[in-house]
């Protein structure tokens, strides 16, 4: 029986370069989705939104979001397409980004 | 050959300089993001879901080989190898780091290349035919009058800060290949009887969420009041033009909401606010543009060409080639040669930096060191002769270009959807795929004829896909995408707007979806009636019918 967790992860893009990154537990924003705080209580949320308020002020990134998610066996699988394309790379182009540097989520863009 | 001229220089290195700053300034903090986004867009930077993205303008699609093998170095060292070629005849990087974008800025400006005014709520990179001064049914090269048009806009401060984004389109030929009914203004070229010039000029045309065909305010405008007239447009369009909402802002919502008659009389008050003697283009300024679009000294040549004929009696693929990717050339002995960027199964519109540098030795080689993007995301050689083209297809047929699909079926555009744009509801790049496999067979392509198959992967419409003889709009349904298929399209002279045939399609049902509707056409056509024309004829019912009957 595999244990599912749901909630919301912190994303933005990083300013340099432009990657999608994830907040962690420990404050830094990781390339890889599976190392973010996955939360669900509002001050939680609302920690996570000072924590990225912050990092736009130091200017490490830029655009931040929350986005749905859940922990299945450890493992973050966002909620929508969209953004489980964002911590993998093109699925037209396995070869490039995240999925191609060993950062990647573990879930598909599109399952099944 | 087109080139800058010395204003162009000054400003493009001035503008590097620039962003440098903007972008340094930027990362320090000195710029918040609120204030460096509209800086960056107006430099063709955006930011996708995977990284940076920059949009290079390319005026009219054409390269010399020299900027083409610059477009594949940027790609080499800057991207991952690869450019997107796009439906506004330019290039997009779509893994653009911004602590480097303003090296690819000064890489660009070191061949008179630049990304200024790809972006914005500005006048956008003028696009033309992309057969300009090759195409035997043209009237006369449309470059020129866009060149005059992008010199006075670029930079306009009274046009930087328009309700929204502003698109031009330039036909010189009867028949468009330039799409001008669906842009903001569309110019198409005339001559009157005494063999004089005149634009009919087409107004509020455009895609996206809200598809409409341009308007006729001009039938005949003499060619000298071209700029004059179109600040009187862009006047009536800046005072007028909705800033409230930005669906709702660009000039083909004014168009329809104060009605074409008031829009007109709107536009006439303005021009003749300005006696046009003092503000009409002088004739020596035009021939002075001409000159930089002057035809290439072509060799007088026989029509018959007996390599070529000799090479198509011994190659059965090059003879399909040939059939379908060379067009006829208004200079005997020459064609127009179209590399179609779709091979089976591949991303359309995307080239390798090495297809890249391929391409620019074949036109240094053969086609006076020109080529074309054209709209439809493909590269055009516009002036080889006939005679070197089996040459030029074996190059091709080596490097994975030498589809023979050009205009048919599998010559799809499509934008690159959800897999890299922020905006989009779908993907849009493995829809083309599965279509462009399930037809791979250019025999069963050529059964089906000419067929414009167009797909977007958001209502934003990059991907034409309102204008396609079949168009394909992906969309998000409670987190899936789906797909809505619309028929009877047209971006030529008689250009439409499809109609959506009804309930959409998951991903995997699309291929097979279009093979219903093609073979309805096939099953219905009159002989050599183009599924255009049958669409037209039979209206939407039996395509439905066969689409849903089993549903």
């Amino acid at each position: 029986m595999s244990t599912v967790e749901k909630g919301q992860v912190m994303t933005a893009n990083r300013l340099r370069d432009g990657d999608a990154v994830f907040l962690t537990r420990a404050g830094i924003w990781s390339e890889k989705i599976d190392d973010a705080a996955l939360v669900q209580e509002p001050q939680a949320t609302a920690a996570l939104e000072a924590r990225a308020a912050d990092a736009v002020i130091t200017n490490h990134i830029t655009g931040q979001y929350l986005i749905d998610a859940e922990r299945i066996d450890g493992k973050i699988r966002a909620a929508l397409t969209r953004e489980r394309i964002r911590t993998l790379g093109p699925s037209v182009r396995t070869d490039l980004g995240k999925q191609a540097t060993g950062t990647a989520g573990a879930f598909a863009a599109v399952e099944g | 050959m087109y080139r800058y001229d010395e204003f162009d220089h000054q400003f493009v290195s001035e503008r590097t300089a620039q962003f440098r700053d903007q972008a340094n300034r930027r990362m320090s903090g000195e710029l918040t993001e609120d204030e460096f986004r509209p800086l960056r867009l107006m430099n063709g930077l955006y930011l996708q879901l995977h990284a940076y993205m920059l949009r290079v303008a390319i005026p009219y699609g054409t390269l010399s080989g020299k900027q083409m093998r610059q477009l594949a170095y940027i790609a080499d060292k800057y991207d991952r190898g690869y450019g997107h070629f796009t439906t506004r005849q330019n290039i997009q990087y779509n893994w653009i780091k911004l602590e480097e974008t303003a090296d690819i800025l000064q890489a660009l400006a070191d061949v008179e290349m630049h990304a200024i005014q790809t972006s914005g709520n500005c006048i956008r990179n003028v696009t033309t035919d992309h057969w300009a001064g090759a195409a035997a049914d043209e009237l006369l090269d449309p470059r020129p009058i866009g060149e005059l048009i992008r010199q006075w806009s670029s930079l306009h401060p009274e046009f930087s800060f328009l309700p929204r984004k502003f698109k031009f389109a330039i036909t010189g030929a009867p028949h468009d290949r330039a799409a001008v009914k669906v842009h903001d203004i569309g110019l198409r070229a005339h001559k009157n009887d005494k063999g004089e010039t005149g634009w009919e000029v087409m107004v509020g045309g455009g895609q996206g969420r809200t598809p409409m065909i341009a308007v006729t305010v001009r039938e005949f405008l003499p060619e000298k009041e071209v700029i004059p007239y179109m600040e009187a447009i862009m006047r009536v369009y800046n005072l007028f033009g909705r800033r409230d909402n930005k669906y709702k802002a660009r000039i083909k919502i004014l168009m329809h909401e104060l009605g074409a008659e008031k829009f007109k009389a709107e536009v006439e008050a303005e021009y003749a606010r300005h006696p046009v003697q003092t503000t009409e283009v002088e004739q020596r300024e035009l021939t002075r543009i001409e000159k930089y679009f002057a035809q290439p000294s072509f060799e007088k040549m026989s029509r018959f060409a007996p390599h070529f004929e000799n090479a198509k009696r011994e190659n059965v693929d090059f003879t399909r080639w040939a059939k379908n990717n060379l067009a006829t050339h208004q200079v005997d002995g020459y064609t127009i040669v179209n590399i179609s960027l779709k091979p089976e199964g591949g991303i359309p519109g995307d080239a390798s930096g090495e297809q890249m540098r391929v391409m620019a030795t074949l036109a240094e080689r053969y086609s006076f060191d020109e080529m074309r993007v054209s709209h439809a995301q493909n590269i055009v050689l516009p002036h080889v002769k006939l005679e070197d083209t089996f040459a030029i297809w074996q190059v091709l047929k080596a490097n994975d270009l030498a589809a023979a699909n050009y205009g048919l079926i599998g010559d799809i555009i499509a934008c690159p959807g959800l897999d890299y744009c922020a905006l989009a509801t779908a993907r849009s790049i493995p829809i083309a795929q599965a279509i462009s496999r399930k037809f791979a067979d250019v025999k069963k392509q050529e059964e089906y004829g000419p067929v414009k198959l167009n797909i977007s992967g958001c209502i934003n419409a990059c991907g034409h896909h309102h204008v396609g003889h079949i168009g394909i709009l992906g969309l998000d349904k409670k987190g899936e995408e789906f797909y809505q298929i619309t028929l009877g399209g047209s971006s030529s002279e008689n250009a439409s707007i499809g109609t959506i045939l009804g309930p959409g399609f998951a991903a995997h049902e699309v291929p097979d979806a279009i093979e219903t509707i093609l073979n309805t056409y096939v099953k219905l056509r009159e002989p050599g009636e183009e599924f255009l024309g049958a669409y037209r004829r039979l209206g939407p019912k039996p395509f439905k019918e066969a689409l849903y009957a089993t549903a």
